[in-house]
């Protein structure tokens, strides 16, 4: 069964402003169901799901099982690894394999691009990207919509500058479709040589200063610097990325308004955010986590074939 | 059964190496050209001869594929000499330059035995051997080029790892000099290739893959021209993909340094827009690049700056390539849709025409790797390619000879195709058969 987001939810890129729209606002009336002191409701009562992670996550994992077990869904974990090319094989192989077992839904987490989208191609379920390589992560940039959405009550207009790593971040790719697609203004600001080579045709406006960029943004994401990026070689070190780029209260100080922050997680602080700001009255770090659920439980319930104005109803126990 | 004669009636004899292109007959006897002519001039003279209608047809020196891999020994499941000749000789080509990478490398006189008498039981095109430059392809000792010449190879390179040591290829140029044999070089700096699986642009950025930027190619393509300045050796550039190289090598050509230079069919026609949806079937290295690359390298093999047109034919199993598109191996076949892949994309589009595509894909590659063939001069070896140059047909990988059927042209309408293919005048490929 196709719902209004198709059969997969892949990347933001492919979606339309109208697709992320919906998601968002099917987002909301999920919220107040993790409010509860009973947290659970049988929307997907029979839903088979399996949360195939090829890498280590604890916080996607952990909120997408959340979002499952909220709705009543039977999610199995499969936690896989392996080298670079055995993890193409078993990618087949698991792919069919899980579809022999009639499931309905794969979450999929992986380190190379386009493996959502192998994935995809490859079986009847419905298929959510958790993160492929350095491609796209289209649940973090959501909640992300969603808590700037709900901090500014609009996106259209707003400026957001993404912070960091761009070359190596499927946040900062999700990120930038999905705002662009919303009418936000999108702006990134990190070290060139962390920035994709071709970042001046992507439609951003890329800040050299991060001084600049908290003069001209509304909110910031931050986001995390691998560690292992110093030893590839992309920047000299931690202490100096700290001192150039790294997001202080101090430099926050000067900017002519109060900036939303927020980061994707786990942080680095005293690197990329100082604790002061990651701790400080205009971090909304935390309640991007709590969003994550919301709009997780959206994206289930739409691909399984919810219907969105439904959604207020089927936390009853309807509407699919 | 051996024909002494066969006589090829009524074709368009396109052959550049004597500047021919009018509509006769062409006259085999014993495996030689005897004859070429007017319809009609050539007589048959003995009960035996047999003739082919060609009309309609052109009819050229045997192509010749400087670059391809065939896998054997070591790959078997993915090529045989065997499976791989008479896939050239399904794509027109008569002769075909086999490259080391093999397993173990092609790298003594006892390799590349081995592969001469592999191909002549293989009843397809010739093979003839390139051997290694460095033992092992390791970069690091220079390998027996005498011996290997005197088994049989025509030339030496490291194919898909490049020359890291600009003093081995130093040494390679001047050593190779002595035989007058050319040096192939895969252009590519490996620190900043490094991880890539793409070009690097802005699709790469998009679809979050790691980049090859031109510069990998370009950077090593300079070193080697000047080098072959120092030296006078003959480097011969695989499969070039940039504008900036082109740019290079004209620079080298224009001052006299001796550079020459192949460029593929899929970088004359495709651009890394292939890459969309992370097709593995659009996966080689170099890479497919930008629309400029592919108008520069079309200019370039018109106006002469790149010699010739080479296959790469790099054959892979269908598993291999059934991967998220950063495992999948680089390479795609080529063999079997090269010709019609120029002819689609070079004539009927007006950038070449016809004797131009066949100097580049037979004349140009004889005369740059010295092999016989080439021509349809009297007494020339009668190895002939004869093909429909107008006719659109839709490219089903299951049908190729080639054990590969990995390739990004899989479904699309091709014009003009091989019909039938002579290796010292015996047909080797007829279509329909």
């Amino acid at each position: 069964m196709t719902g209004p987001l198709g059969k997969d939810l892949l990347g933001l890129e492919s979606l339309s402003g109208e697709q992320i729209r919906l998601i968002l606002d099917t987002a909301e009336p999920f919220k107040e169901i993790s409010e509860r002191a009973i947290k659970k409701v049988p929307t997907l009562r029979g839903s088979t799901i399996v949360n195939l992670f090829f890498e280590a996550s604890t916080r996607t994992r952990v909120s997408f099982e959340f979002a499952q077990k909220r709705l009543s869904a039977d999610a199995v974990n499969v936690a896989a690894s392996g080298s670079s090319v055995s993890k193409g094989e078993t990618l087949v192989d698991t792919a069919r394999n899980l579809e022999a077992m009639r499931i309905d839904m794969v979450v999929i987490r992986h380190g190379a691009s386009g493996a959502a989208r192998f994935l995809a191609e490859r079986i009847e379920s419905n298929v959510i990207n958790a993160g492929d390589g350095t491609h796209e992560h289209p649940t973090q940039a959501l909640l992300d919509m969603l808590t700037l959405r709900d901090h500014f009550k609009r996106l259209a207009g707003l400026r957001i500058c993404i912070c960091g790593d761009v070359l190596h971040s499927r946040v900062a790719r999700s990120n930038m479709w999905g705002l662009q697609k919303m009418g936000a203004e999108v702006a990134v600001c990190g070290p060139r040589s962390l920035l994709p080579n071709a970042i001046d045709e992507m439609g951003v406006t890329v800040f050299r200063h991060i001084e600049d960029a908290i003069q001209w943004a509304d909110a910031l994401n931050i986001l995390r610097l691998q560690l292992e990026r110093m030893q590839g070689g992309y920047i000299p070190s931690l202490r100096e990325y700290n001192r150039v780029f790294g997001v202080s209260s101090e430099r926050l100080n000067r900017a002519p308004k109060d900036l939303l922050i927020l980061h994707p997680g786990p942080m680095n602080r005293g690197v990329e955010i100082d604790s002061d700001v990651a701790d400080g009255p205009h971090s909304v770090i935390l309640n991007q986590v709590t969003n994550g659920v919301a709009v997780r439980m959206a994206v289930l319930y739409l691909l399984s074939g919810g219907k969105p104005e439904l959604a207020e109803a089927a936390k009853g126990g309807g509407g699919r | 059964m051996t024909t002494n004669a066969l006589l090829l009636r009524g074709g368009r004899l396109v052959d550049p190496s004597q500047g021919l292109d009018e509509v006769g007959d062409l006259l085999i006897t014993d495996g030689v050209v005897e004859a070429i002519g007017r319809v009609g001039e050539v007589r048959r003279d003995g009960n035996a001869l047999e003739t082919i209608d060609v009309a309609g047809r052109v009819v050229s020196p045997g192509f010749i594929d400087v670059h391809c891999h065939l896998r054997e020994p070591g790959r078997e499941e993915v090529e045989t000499i065997a499976t791989g000749a008479r896939a050239a000789a399904a794509g027109g080509f008569t002769a075909v330059c086999a490259m080391p990478n093999t397993d173990p490398v092609t790298d003594n006189q006892a390799a590349v035995g081995f592969i001469i008498s592999q191909a002549k039981r293989a009843g397809g095109s010739k093979v003839y051997p390139i051997g290694a430059i460095s033992i092992g392809q390791l970069g690091e000792t220079l390998a027996e080029f005498g011996e290997m010449i005197g088994a049989g190879a025509v030339a030496v390179s490291d194919d898909g790892k490049p020359v890291v040591s600009a003093q081995l290829m130093r040494t390679a140029l001047e050593y190779a000099r002595t035989f007058g044999i050319p040096v192939a070089d895969h252009c590519e700096e490996p620190t900043l290739a490094m991880g890539g699986a793409m070009n690097e642009g802005v699709m790469s950025a998009r679809l979050g893959l790691r980049g090859i930027p031109a510069e990998a190619e370009e950077i090593m393509a300079i070193r080697d021209i000047l080098l072959a300045r120092r030296t006078g050796g003959h480097i011969h550039l695989c499969h070039m993909s940039t504008k900036g190289s082109v740019e290079l090598i004209r620079w080298g050509k224009e001052r006299g340094i001796n550079v020459t230079a192949e460029v593929c069919p899929h970088h004359l026609s495709l651009t890394e827009e292939s890459v969309e949806g992370y097709n593995t079937n659009a996966k080689m290295n170099p890479p497919l690049r930008t629309a400029a690359d592919v108008a520069a390298l079309q200019d370039a093999v018109k106006d002469g700056t790149i010699d010739v047109i080479a296959t790469d034919h790099a054959p892979h199993h269908y598993d291999e390539k059934e991967r998220a598109f950063a495992d999948a191996p680089n390479g795609i076949v080529g063999l079997e849709t090269a010709l019609s892949v120029n002819l689609t994309w070079l004539v009927h589009r007006g950038t070449l025409d016809v004797p131009t595509l066949v100097e580049k894909m037979a004349c140009a590659p004889a005369r740059i790797f010295k092999l016989p063939g080439g021509s349809l001069r009297r007494g020339a070896p009668a190895d002939v390619t004869v093909f429909d140059a107008e006719v659109a047909w839709t490219v089903d990988p299951a049908r190729f000879r080639s054990k590969g059927r990995n390739t990004p042209y899989a479904g699309m309408t091709l014009r003009g195709r091989v019909d039938c293919t002579l290796v010292d005048g015996r047909v080797v490929y007829r279509r329909g058969d």
